[in-house]
């Protein structure tokens, strides 16, 4: 049986000599999606009498996530945090969503690739491809620098570089290379987990083809909010700790 | 061995210490709870931050195995 599984994105398009994979491609869309939905409702938006249906909803579900960032960073520090790790979040879990959509992954064109003919899919989840999820922890570990340099000046790279004794120096080089693994952890975290998903219902459908993937559908839909979710907290997590000097870490 | 055997153990002998870590901090979260059913909601999201950094071993055998198959 041939089952056509890649692990990489693959190209669809070349666009002024940048290569244009299916999961650029599904990002843009997912992205564009989002965009148009939060002007659309941000110009309804009613500060004063009772919200609509809608925008109790949707203050409900951010009141949700906001609650899980200030359980992790506290008040002060959650309404910093919030708009990042909060976009992260949904942008994260539309993109694990969308590539669960039924019927998409048919669409594309057909290629003779090393003598084989396969289907090329236009649509691929933007998460099931190692780009997004290292630019992702990429931009994330980029940000916790920003914001311990934000909290406690030069001193927070003293974390890193320390000459004060040898002991210290050698934790430094610890804290880098933990810095560091943190991009590997998220990068492959999210990639093997929603890469995992999609060939399990490839799987799925090729051994039971009718109602066979229903109930892993369902454990994808679940699957992908909770990755969101841990992509949110560690990265909220790992925020919170770079605020912390070295001296208030003990009071906690 | 030939190589389809090798990717399954690198997978099921990679699954078998997150299984395990997974397992007792399921467990040890549901006790901590029961005892103290008021902090439900706090032990609840460092339980899934144990998960994650559980699992994501898991999830490391799963890319090599993967990318052993398929590359």
């Amino acid at each position: 049986m041939a089952l056509n599984i890649s692990i990489s994105a693959e190209p669809v398009a070349r666009l002024f000599g940048l290569t244009i994979t299916n999961s650029l491609l599904t990002g843009w869309i997912v992205t564009a999606i989002l965009a148009v939905s939060v002007y659309l409702f941000s110009k309804q938006i009613k500060t004063k009498g009772a919200p609509s249906r809608l925008q109790s909803a949707i203050e409900f579900i951010i009141e949700t996530l906001y609650g899980v960032v200030e359980s992790i960073a506290g008040s002060v520090k959650a309404k910093r945090f919030f708009p990042m790790v909060g976009t992260l979040f949904i942008f994260i879990l539309f993109s694990n969503w969308s590539g669960l959509i039924p019927g998409l992954a048919a669409i594309g064109l057909r290629e003779e690739l090393q003598g084989v003919s396969v289907l090329i899919p236009f649509w691929r989840a933007p998460t099931a491809d190692i780009n997004t999820t290292l630019a992702l922890g990429l931009i994330t570990m980029i940000m916790v620098q920003v914001y311990g340099y934000q909290y406690l000046g030069f001193k927070y790279f003293k974390k890193f570089f320390d000459f004060s004794n040898p002991i210290n120096f050698f934790v430094g080089i610890l804290e880098l290379v933990s810095d560091f693994s943190k991009i590997i952890s998220f990068t492959f975290r999210l990639f093997g987990n929603i890469i995992a998903g999609e060939i399990l219902l490839l799987v799925m459908g090729l051994i039971v083809p009718i109602l066979g993937p229903t109930p892993f559908i369902a454990l994808e839909i679940f699957v992908g909010f909770i990755q969101a979710l841990v992509f949110m907290m560690l990265a909220s997590v790992f925020i919170n700790m770079a605020t912390l000097g070295h001296g208030d870490e003990h009071h906690e | 061995m030939d190589s389809n055997t090798i990717i399954g153990l690198t997978i099921a002998i990679g699954g078998i210490a997150p299984a395990i870590a997974i397992g007792l901090i399921g467990s040890k979260a549901v006790e901590a709870i029961g005892r103290n059913p008021e902090a439900a909601s706090k032990i609840q999201s460092n339980l899934i931050l144990g998960f994650a950094f559980a699992e994501a071993i898991a999830i490391y055998a799963l890319v090599v195995a993967l990318i052993l198959k398929f590359v």
